[in-house]
């Protein structure tokens, strides 16, 4: 494949950061967008240039439309039209239903899902001019399964499947498919905080037996981003080692 | 700009970018009903516009284009505005 300007939300860390690792070992153009964590984010760079891709970081609250904007702006100028964008900047504000404030429904729906929204939007002109493009979410097996606690995450990560359908209806004509990785347990900063006891009795849950790393997600992204992927559209790879079985 | 000169452009557009045959094409075409060009055929005519005459049509006024003439009178707004 031709060196792909790849932007990548959420990227200082975790998924995010494996998924730019990965397609910067392919050689392609990385924009790594990052929330607040500056010195992250230049670590993350630092590991995408080792790995053999250029590396631009970018500030950027996705939930917001006009950082969005700015974001785009700032790709655009610097690497060229975004042709495969990875959506996997997200959040967890867990609680129980009935403790669950409104803040904390908004700001998950808004990091998770609004986020989706907008940079997709904002990405397909330029993946409509080239007739190609790639649109790859980062969903959750809490999306498909639930889990108690995470009303607010669930419903962001289901969401993600209902418009990467929908989506992928509406352009897949133009030569650009949009799809979803639904990782389950992760060895993240996010899964960490859970705690020692519910990591290692998840892990008795899940068919390997064991919690995944970055990496396994991100070649699941990198599969959907490649031309051999390119017959698969609207489609949930569930990579969660048999947890949800 | 002379909206001749609009014209012209426009059905070199709807040829170029849509594949639509020339002689189908009249300025009182609908292009979803007389040229079958889907709805987001239109959406990407009125980026093709944007860049071929350095104009942004916002999706407000998109909405309201439905005939070929239209999307000439909205360029032509926007060129000799």
């Amino acid at each position: 494949m031709d060196p792909k300007v790849v932007l990548i939300t959420g990227a200082s860390r975790g998924i995010g950061r494996a998924v730019a690792e990965h397609f910067a070992a392919l050689g392609h153009k990385i924009a790594i967008n990052y929330a607040g964590n500056k010195a992250a984010a230049a670590e993350a760079a630092a590991a995408v240039q080792a790995a053999g891709g250029e590396a631009l970081t970018v500030a950027a609250d996705v939930g917001d439309s006009d950082a969005v904007a700015g974001l785009f702006e700032t790709v655009g100028a610097e690497m060229g039209p975004v042709e495969i964008l990875v959506n996997n900047a997200g959040i967890t504000r867990d609680d129980l239903m009935l403790r669950m404030k409104v803040d904390q429904w908004d700001d998950v729906i808004n990091t998770n899902l609004r986020s989706v929204y907008l940079c997709s939007k904002a990405a397909l002109r330029g993946m409509l001019r080239a007739k190609w493009g790639r649109i790859i979410s980062v969903g959750s097996v809490s999306g498909l399964s639930g889990n108690p606690g995470q009303a607010n995450y669930a419903a962001a990560k289901a969401g993600i499947v209902g418009f990467s359908k929908s989506l992928a209806k509406e352009v897949g004509s133009r030569g650009i498919t949009v799809n979803v990785v639904a990782p389950g347990f992760i060895a993240t900063d996010m899964t960490a905080a859970l705690g020692e006891d519910v990591t290692s009795s998840a892990a008795e849950r899940i068919a390997l037996g064991r919690l995944g790393t970055p990496q396994e997600v991100a070649s699941a992204v990198g599969y959907l981003a490649s031309d051999t992927a390119s017959y698969i559209t609207g489609q949930t790879i569930v990579v969660d080692g048999g947890l949800a079985l | 700009m002379e909206r001749s000169e609009i014209e012209t452009k426009m059905v070199d557009l709807l040829v170029e970018e849509l594949g639509i045959e020339r002689e189908k094409i009249a300025m009182g075409s609908k292009f979803e009903e007389d040229l079958e060009v889907d709805s987001l055929g239109v959406v990407e005519l009125l980026m093709a516009l944007e860049d071929n005459f350095d104009v942004n049509i916002p999706d407000e006024e998109a909405e309201n284009i439905s005939t070929v003439s239209e999307a000439v009178d909205i360029v032509a707004a926007k060129v000799n505005g």
